[in-house]
């Protein structure tokens, strides 16, 4: 399970690169199409989510949902 | 003793293909091309040559540093490959110049401007040389699969150069290799009887999303450690000249840094990746454009191929 807190982290990371989000509309089920992210955005973010967390996340990860992403930083920072 | 920039010069292939024209090419469109990188246009090699469009930037660098070929000292060109694998690109500017000097090619890829200063700073070191030419130049155009849309419609050719005398301006200099072939180019086939490898097919190969990330935290981790070598904070840098791969790779590292993006100039619209020649190209034009003032404080980074990077802090010393 995400928990709050990381999605809280995250939703200022993705505030970084898409000024139009709104905070507190960010949801495990958001889709990073629907955020209007282009694959070279992906990349920026995991890197991004990578500095923040400490974390490793595959280069080959196929993110479609936010929840993708908690998944890889929760499995990676256990 | 180091060296100083005294002067600079450019030069591109009289052809330019846009997105459009690529699209002709291969499945592409101008607006991905435009989007994932920034590029509108390349200039490419059709009846020029290497040795020309390279002696031409050499020849406008010499003219705006007042130095003439015969009293050059050295001439080093940062390239992956001139018009011959043998002589040496720098050997046919030796003889198109006039110069008389030693004259050697340096092939650090993306990276090579840098490796060449890094040369010629030990050359001014050793007292060798009053004056350095160091002129990058790539025909990438040559070298590409034309049928790979990932990597043709990121590369151009050009060449770009800069006289150096001796000076203090280079105030820091660090350069890095890694070895890895997430970007290469194989060499032409030979004819040897005897040889049984297999032959890799023509055409540079690369993981483009294995070099998006190495490009982005290299500029990231190596511009910082010139701020923090050098103690000149990024406040008080006044250009920061990037390797010219992708305008997405640049915004990146510079929201990173928390660089403003007036202070990150860029040409890649009009010459894609010109690979060694891209960082001497847009130094010239910022140079040209007026951009550039005596005391300004530049930074140089740039990546490529090795995996190879270069990052430079120097003074510019020019009205
Ligand atoms: C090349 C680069 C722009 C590609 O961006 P990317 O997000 O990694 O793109 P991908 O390779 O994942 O491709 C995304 C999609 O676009 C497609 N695509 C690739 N090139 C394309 C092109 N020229 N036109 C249209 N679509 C293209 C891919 O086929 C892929 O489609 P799919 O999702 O249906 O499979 C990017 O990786 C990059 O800039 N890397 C660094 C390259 C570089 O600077 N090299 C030189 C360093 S010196």
């Amino acid at each position: 399970m995400a928990n709050s807190e990381t999605l809280a982290r995250l939703e200022k990371i993705i505030s970084e690169y898409k000024d139009d989000l709104e905070p507190g509309t960010l949801t495990p089920e958001t889709t990073f199409e629907s955020l209007d992210f282009d694959s070279l955005d992906i990349v920026d973010m995991m890197m991004a989510c990578e500095d923040e967390f400490g974390v490793e996340i595959p280069e080959d990860a196929q993110l479609k949902t936010v929840q993708d992403l908690l998944n890889l930083i929760d499995k990676t920072e256990e | 003793m180091s060296f100083t920039i005294l002067g600079t010069g450019s030069a591109l292939p009289a052809k330019t293909v846009t997105n459009d024209d690529m699209a002709k090419l291969v499945e592409t469109s101008d607006e991905w091309i435009r989007t994932r990188t920034g590029i509108r246009e390349r200039h490419v090699i059709t009846d020029e040559s290497v040795t020309e469009i390279t002696f031409t930037a050499a020849q406008r660098a010499l003219e705006m540093s007042g130095v003439s070929p015969q009293e050059l000292d050295y001439i080093i060109c940062p390239t992956v490959g001139g018009d011959w694998i043998s002589p040496s690109l720098a050997c046919m500017i030796q003889e198109r110049l006039g110069a008389t000097c030693p004259a050697v090619d340096v092939n650090a890829a993306c990276s090579g401007f840098l490796y060449g200063l890094d040369y010629a700073d030990g050359i001014f070191a050793r007292k060798r040389a009053k004056y350095v030419l160091v002129a990058a130049a790539e025909g990438l155009s040559r070298l590409l699969n034309w049928k790979d849309r990932s990597t043709c419609v990121l590369f151009g050719d050009g060449a770009g150069a800069a006289v150096l005398g001796e000076g203090d301006s280079l105030r820091y200099l660090h350069l890095t290799a890694k070895g890895s072939l997430a970007l290469h180019v194989p060499h032409a086939p030979g004819e040897s009887p005897f040889e049984t490898n297999e032959q890799p097919p023509h055409g540079l190969v690369m993981d483009g999303r294995e070099i998006y990330r190495f490009a982005v935290s290299t500029i990231t981790a190596e511009l910082r450690r010139a701020s923090e070598e050098t103690g000149i904070p990024f406040e008080k840098v006044d250009h920061v000249l990037l390797h010219q791969a992708n305008q997405r790779i640049m915004d990146a590292a510079s929201k990173k840094l928390h660089l403003p993006p007036e202070k990150v100039p860029s040409s890649i619209a009009r010459t894609a990746n010109t690979s060694a020649a891209s960082v001497p190209i847009l130094l010239d034009q910022e140079a040209r454009l007026g951009h550039l003032h005596r005391g300004d404080i530049l930074m140089l980074c740039a990546f490529g191929a090795g995996l190879t990077s270069g990052t430079a802090v120097l003074e510019w010393t020019r009205d």
